[in-house]
């Protein structure tokens, strides 16, 4: 459903617009009321933090740790499902808390659309609206095209200062109503297939606006703001971008511009230089990423927070999310199957449907996507939690072997991950084939 | 499966205790089987169902149609029967072709050898044997025979016609029990009573009442039904599909129907709407139903209006559905503006809770003896607001 791009910005902007053009200096910061909202945890004194981040075991790079935010204590390594409009597609909140979902994400873009930020805010925040209890993300939409479709953009668009000054004066209002736990800074992100100069403006323009993300955030004491790491696929600007960001010192730092089409072997250099260089004792969120290898792999290498479509997506189109990698459940062959989805998997549908019902629903019923979604998003519960305890109990190289062993029974573990791997110094020479004397 | 009768209302309308081995407690009746596509309901999750009320809620509509796009008879064999595929042990199964929804009677492409319907897979034709296997293979507590079930319109040889092929297939049908006789014979008064009266004669153990809701008018229909009725044995129960509209089971249950197929629900969760109606056994008039816009049925509201915006109410206050417990008309309404299936079952929830809610009120008149009172009430309260509000101009509005 093709969104329209067009609202018309809320009357102050429109004279604050016409107050700029007089040269007159335009107040970013307006005191903003705000209200903590009900049962939240108490914060720490650290100045612009709203959250703890306790590492709670190690293994070389991969850590587990307790991430407490305003609304819910979270174990990471965790994945965030994505819940555009206000909704994880097809499952309830009951369902979500269910499965183990801790963060989910929304995105300012759309519910600045629809039902519109003011409206979010009138009714209590995003939180109380759709009655999540738990913690939530907002991203700025960059992808669904926040800075491109913002109508106040077009037209100043050669002047990019004045662009942000008012794009971002809508958004940090928005993000502010909104109300979400981790809020994401408005960043300037290109597709990695991308090559240029266009990358470096993308980078500098970044580190620029976090600086005025910064000043016109009102609520840090209630709402994170993460920064995001950009520039594409070069290191030399990517470290630039990592410096720059961590001097501000937020509160959690993300690795933006990535799965978006690059080869996995610069995606797992990029996130491996990134997670090194990124503070020990903040969390590092690897943004939409993705399948459950990637995860692993970025966790190996030192990442904590992971959100993406995929899981609720591939639902919709009959893939389930298996330890072995998927199964379409639309392949004919699942009519006779009256095994479940998998086998070693805990959740409702696993317990109490077989493959070929599911098959009989897939891409007709409603209820087959409901399905397919819920074990798709409890089997990356299941990941996360895995993840998380096995660094714990200090298993990680024996559940990520397993892991891999499952994947790739033949031994043929891809070379990016064995790279990857090594980098991460975890040996999983045991899932490799074994070259044959013969 | 026993069915046991308990009260008579004035007129008709009866109550009775329906027991059925899956079903850990005893069903009311009248009762309302819910609708579902492949044995599930078309929005509520499995883990929702259990918050309906129960056991009302437990008894559920199947169509051995609905299989014959993905499912063969061999593998709902092998998993062992519905209960088994669909993951609902404690629900009880009544199983008929027709799906109000979906499945509609084809009765131009009937013919001798078979029923035909139009199903999303295409116009399908079932013989009486491929039937009797698909509901061996199911094993539903209750099921009906094949039936010819033509329109109100069809010419009377065409009805004879149907009535005769109905009870021929009921014979061949019979063999597998207990098995509810079906009843068909369109919309003349005659041929209802024969079929009616022939079926009687066999050893069935209840009647599904078909061929309603096909162009029928609502004035012509309580004879038809009553023609049917009278010609049946008290003591067990009667079936009936393609009655909807809460009007038109009201006039299935005077005429002595225990058990109901309606689409009611599935109509009112897609286009938006969410009853509304008191549950409470207070009278309905024009003072406690929802303020609407003028002209449309009080009983209801319809969420995509922007008047529920901002409303964060739930849809019925003190309704104790998942739907009114957990979020508000506000966050329903930017569900329906977005196009999110959240909304779809959402109000799936609400409309199911509120209606099986309707058919309490109907078993509490009935064992108060006062049910055509209720009904007339109930009937009313659809234009009450009209009525009342006079001095203004009327849209007539849906």
């Amino acid at each position: 459903m093709a969104l329209t791009p067009f609202c018309s910005p809320p009357p102050s902007l429109c004279s604050s617009f016409r107050s700029l053009r007089r040269g007159l200096f335009l107040p970013l910061l307006q005191a903003y009321p705000y209200t903590t909202s009900k049962g939240a945890v108490p914060m720490p004194e650290t100045a612009l933090m709203a959250l703890r981040f306790e590492v709670l075991g190690r293994f070389n790079r991969a850590r587990a740790a307790q991430l407490t935010l305003p609304h819910f204590v979270c174990q990471t390594p965790l994945f965030m499902p994505v819940g555009t409009q206000g909704t994880i597609k097809g499952l309830a909140t009951n369902q979500l808390e269910d499965i183990g979902c801790q963060i989910i994400l929304g995105n300012t873009y759309h519910l600045a659309l629809r039902p519109t930020s003011e409206l979010i805010d009138e009714l209590g925040g995003l939180h109380k609206f759709m009655n999540w209890p738990r913690a939530l993300l907002t991203d700025s939409g960059e992808s669904s095209g926040w800075k491109a479709n913002a109508p106040y953009t077009r037209g100043v668009y050669s002047n990019p200062s004045m662009c942000f000054t008012l794009a971002y004066f809508g958004y940090s209002c928005y993000i502010n109503r909104i109300g979400a736990d981790i809020i994401m800074a408005l960043d300037d992100v290109v597709k990695t297939t991308i090559t240029g100069p266009r990358i470096e403006e993308a980078m500098y323009r970044t580190l620029r606006w976090i600086d005025r993300c910064i000043a016109a955030h009102k609520r840090p004491y209630d709402q994170n703001l993460f920064g995001i790491v950009q520039g594409g696929l070069d290191p030399v600007l990517r470290d630039i971008c990592v410096r720059g960001l961590v001097d501000r010192n937020l509160p959690g730092y993300a690795i933006g511009g990535l799965a978006g089409g690059e080869d996995k072997d610069s995606f797992w250099r990029v996130v491996a230089q990134c997670t090194a260089a990124l503070p020990e004792d903040k969390p590092r969120y690897v943004m939409g990423v993705g399948y459950p290898l990637d995860i692993v792999v970025c966790s190996a290498l030192g990442a904590d927070m992971y959100d993406c479509v995929y899981p609720t997506r591939t639902a919709r189109f009959g893939t389930a999310l298996v330890p072995e990698g998927v199964l379409k459940l639309k392949n004919n062959a699942m009519a006779e199957d009256t095994r479940p989805i998998d086998s070693t998997c805990a959740c409702m549908v696993c317990k109490n449907y077989s493959r070929a019902y599911i098959h009989s629903l897939v891409s007709k019923d409603a209820m087959g996507s409901q399905l397919l979604s819920y074990h798709n998003l409890y089997y990356m519960m299941q990941l996360s939690r895995n993840l998380h305890s096995s660094i714990v109990r200090g298993k990680f190289p024996e559940f990520v072997c397993n892991f891999l062993q499952k994947m790739f029974p033949k031994g043929d573990v891809p070379e990016w991950v064995c790279n990857a791997m090594e980098v991460a110094e975890i040996d999983i020479s045991s899932c490799r084939a074994r070259f044959r004397d013969d | 499966m026993k069915f046991v009768l308990k009260a008579l209302g004035n007129g008709t309308a009866r109550a009775g205790v329906l027991h059925l081995d899956s079903v850990a407690a005893a069903i009311d009746t009248p009762s309302l089987l819910l609708s579902t596509r492949k044995g599930l309901p078309l929005f509520t999750s499995p883990d929702l169902l259990s918050s309906f009320p129960s056991p009302d809620s437990r008894l559920l509509h199947v169509s051995p149609l609905h299989f014959l796009e993905g499912l063969s008879i061999k593998t709902i064999s092998k998993i062992g029967g519905l209960h088994q595929l669909v993951g609902l042990h404690d629900c009880g199964f009544a199983a008929f072709p027709r799906d109000s929804i979906q499945c509609l009677p084809e009765a131009t492409a009937t013919n001798k050898t078979g029923a035909s319907f139009e199903t999303p897979c295409g116009r399908l034709l079932i013989k009486p044997a491929e039937y009797m296997e698909m509901i061996s293979s199911m094993k539903p507590e209750l099921w009906a025979t094949l039936a010819d079930e033509v329109p109100a319109w069809v010419s009377d040889k065409r009805n004879k016609t149907s009535v005769d092929r109905t009870i021929k297939w009921l014979d061949e049908c019979i063999a597998l029990s207990p098995v509810s006789g079906a009843i068909v014979g369109g919309s003349s008064l005659e041929e209802r009573r024969r079929c009616a009266q022939e079926v009687a004669t066999r050893n069935v153990s209840g009647y599904w009442i078909g061929g309603f809701g096909l162009a029928e008018s609502m004035d012509e229909r309580p004879a038809l039904l009553n023609a049917v009725t009278e010609a049946l044995p008290e003591e067990k129960p009667r079936l009936i599909c393609g009655l909807g509209l809460p009007e038109e089971i009201l006039q299935g249950v005077a005429a002595g129907v225990d058990l109901f197929e309606s689409t009611y629900i599935y109509h009112l969760t897609l286009e938006g709407f969410a009853l509304t109606f008191p549950l409470d056994g207070t009278q309905i008039n024009a003072l406690n139903l929802a303020p609407n816009v003028a002209g449309t049925d009080p009983r209801k509201i319809n969420l995509r209006a922007t008047a529920f915006r901002k409303d964060a109410t739930p849809i019925v206050e003190g309704c104790s559905c998942y739907t009114c417990q957990n979020h508000t008309r506000a966050y329903i309404n930017h569900l329906l503006n977005v196009h999110e299936m959240l909304a779809q079952i959402l109000l799936e929830i609400h409309n199911t809770h509120h209606f099986l809610g309707f058919f309490g009120l109907i078993r509490e008149a009935i064992k108060a003896g006062r049910f055509e009172e209720f009904r007339k009430d109930f009937v009313r309260s659809r234009y009450d607001h009209l009525v009342e509000d006079s001095s203004e101009p009327v849209l007539l509005a849906r």
